[in-house]
């Protein structure tokens, strides 16, 4: 199976929740959302983070913008008031997600991709 | 359908200084909203205000407000919402009436809103059994209540109407939630109560207030596809043309740089939300997974949608503890193998101050250019030419934190070929402000509302 970008099926945006953060992963086409709501599962985008010592991550479906919201516990090192990190508020969150590398069928390729793209 | 224009020009204290007086000149507005208070800023007002008890306010709003008095004069329907009260709402109001004068405007009617500081009744608060607890840990604020600098309630919508009701054309808060600066003017405009009959509209309003209250984030700042073509240096600032449904459009001024479109919109829409069915406000908890958003010709997204689901009977409190101090100093490493040279220098460097009798309660180690900003997550490709070393350390002694900025300087002689750019003298340090997010009876706070 074709492996490609995240970034391929979607966009997104981060921010903070005191030493929470979240991650907006937004699906650009239908057939996008459906495979991300098998394949970008709570637990697949905890083990990506995991460097980063988080305790947890929720998912919510937001399917009337075609999103799944991602709530990452304790992901900023104590958050934008004491964390020693430069991305003190998860800033960086989304774009390094939109890299991680997901399989997705041949034949789906053309349905996941934006119209314009 | 009746409909008001509310355009946000500032998302946060050190937003661009020019857009407020841009957006209010050509955005056709009949609210101009500037929200100036991030959770931490009130920390550093309260701190401030102890040292003068004439500031603690956003300043820059008063700058903003003498170049916008021109503006005010040509158009008599124009009214300003903002937070920039801070810490001292009426010293910002003293200051603002004075810059106004000053400018050739009189007889302006500031409404001042205020009551959301609990730092003069806090012992009394605890007493009554107010315990303040942690939202996330739930410990009981008694056990940092020694080292508490500021403590405020996140006041809601109502003041604000109440404000305008009795004539204000400038209104200045303390802390009172972001999208609330944008649900007052609608709920005064359309006659909306803050009961179960019009909880539905109040979240709407509530939807607008959330997509423009970052400023820029919705007309194509952040946008993960925005490229030369979204000419950002000269981004317009949002506008939210809300209806008396409640339905809106979010769209910015003609001509300006950026993009509105879904994909921003919905980017912005789940922007630092935790719950997107309970976005809770102390206007409404608002449901954002009901929200429909269509394309409404250029830079223009009609949003639809978005239900009340009831209200909480708490405020959020924001509160803000002294934690010690910190710092973060930077060098840049260049040459052949400069990331393993900027990781050995940012060891030196500790190692140097281990010798000196000095460990710190924590410290981090950054390289950026090869892949620290999150460190283990993105894994850092081939041999950079130069990366950035970044060393930082948080320390409840000042005096060990002021040493730790002296040891950046010496790695330019006695460090590896080819560090450089200590160009700009030691770090500062600065003390720590940790957030304590917790919840309070809403009967337990009185907003206070005044027309001057």
């Amino acid at each position: 199976m074709p492996i490609v970008s995240l970034s391929t099926l979607a966009h997104g945006r981060s921010g903070d929740k005191g030493n929470h953060a979240n991650v907006a992963v937004i699906a650009y086409t239908d057939a996008g959302y459906a495979w991300l709501n098998d394949h970008l599962t709570a637990e697949r985008v905890q083990s990506y983070f995991a460097p980063l010592g988080l305790t947890g991550v929720e998912r919510f479906a937001v399917p009337n913008i075609r999103a799944w919201n991602f709530l990452l516990y304790d992901v900023l090192a104590g958050g934008a008031s004491r964390s020693l990190r430069s991305d003190t508020q998860g800033k960086t969150l989304a774009v390094a997600l939109l890299r991680m590398p997901i399989e997705v069928p041949e034949e789906l390729l053309a349905q996941v991709a934006p119209a314009s793209a | 359908m009746k409909s008001v224009r509310i355009g946000n020009g500032c998302g946060f204290w050190g937003d661009n200084l020019d857009a407020p007086i841009r957006l209010a000149a050509d955005g056709r507005l009949d609210y101009l909203t500037l929200e100036y208070l991030a959770e931490l800023t009130m920390s550093i007002l309260a701190v401030q205000r102890q040292k003068n008890p004439a500031s603690g306010y956003a300043t820059d709003f008063i700058d903003v407000l003498s170049r916008l008095t021109p503006i005010l004069a040509d158009q008599p329907q124009l009214k300003i919402i903002t937070n920039a009260g801070g810490m001292n709402p009426h010293g910002c109001v003293s200051a603002a009436r004075e810059a106004t004068a000053r400018a050739g405007l009189n007889g302006l009617r500031f409404g001042v809103i205020s009551g959301d500081d609990l730092m003069p009744q806090l012992d009394e608060l605890l007493a009554a059994g107010h315990t303040l607890n942690h939202i996330d840990t739930g410990q009981p604020l008694e056990t940092i209540r020694d080292r508490v600098v500021s403590a405020n309630a996140y006041l809601g919508a109502e003041p604000i109407v109440q404000a305008l009701k009795r004539g204000a054309r400038i209104v200045v808060t303390g802390r009172v939630a972001d999208a609330s600066l944008t649900v007052g003017p609608a709920a005064f405009e359309f006659g909306w109560g803050f009961g179960a009959a019009d909880l539905d509209r109040l979240a709407a309003a509530t939807v607008a207030g959330h997509l423009i209250e970052c400023g820029a984030q919705v007309t194509g700042g952040l946008w993960i596809n925005a490229d030369d073509r979204t000419r950002l240096g000269d981004v317009g600032y949002p506008i939210a043309e809300v209806a008396e449904d409640g339905t809106f459009i979010i769209t910015k001024p003609t001509g300006s740089g950026g993009t509105v479109n879904i994909e921003t919109v919905s980017e912005q829409l789940l922007y630092e939300v935790a719950d997107p069915s309970q976005y809770f406000t102390p206007d409404v908890i608002a449901d954002f997974t009901t929200v429909k958003l269509s394309s409404s010709g250029v830079d223009a997204v009609a949003v639809t949608g978005g239900t009340g689901n009831g209200t909480t009977d708490t405020y959020k409190v924001s509160i803000a503890y002294r934690d010690g101090f910190m710092a973060a100093g930077t060098l840049v490493i260049a040459g052949p193998q400069a990331e393993r040279k900027a990781r050995r220098s940012g060891a030196i460097l500790l190692e140097r101050l281990q010798r000196a009798g000095l460990t710190f309660a924590a410290t981090h180690v950054e390289v950026l250019g090869a892949g620290d900003c999150l460190p283990g997550v993105v894994p850092a490709t081939g041999d950079p030419p130069e990366v950035v070393l970044r060393v930082a350390v948080r320390d409840p002694r000042r005096a060990a934190v002021e040493r730790f900025t002296k040891e950046f300087a010496p790695l330019v002689t006695a460090g590896f070929a080819g560090t450089t750019g200590y160009t700009t003298g030691r770090p500062p340090v600065r003390e720590v402000f940790a957030y304590w997010p917790s919840l309070i009876q809403k009967s337990a706070v009185t907003p206070v509302v005044e027309v001057l």
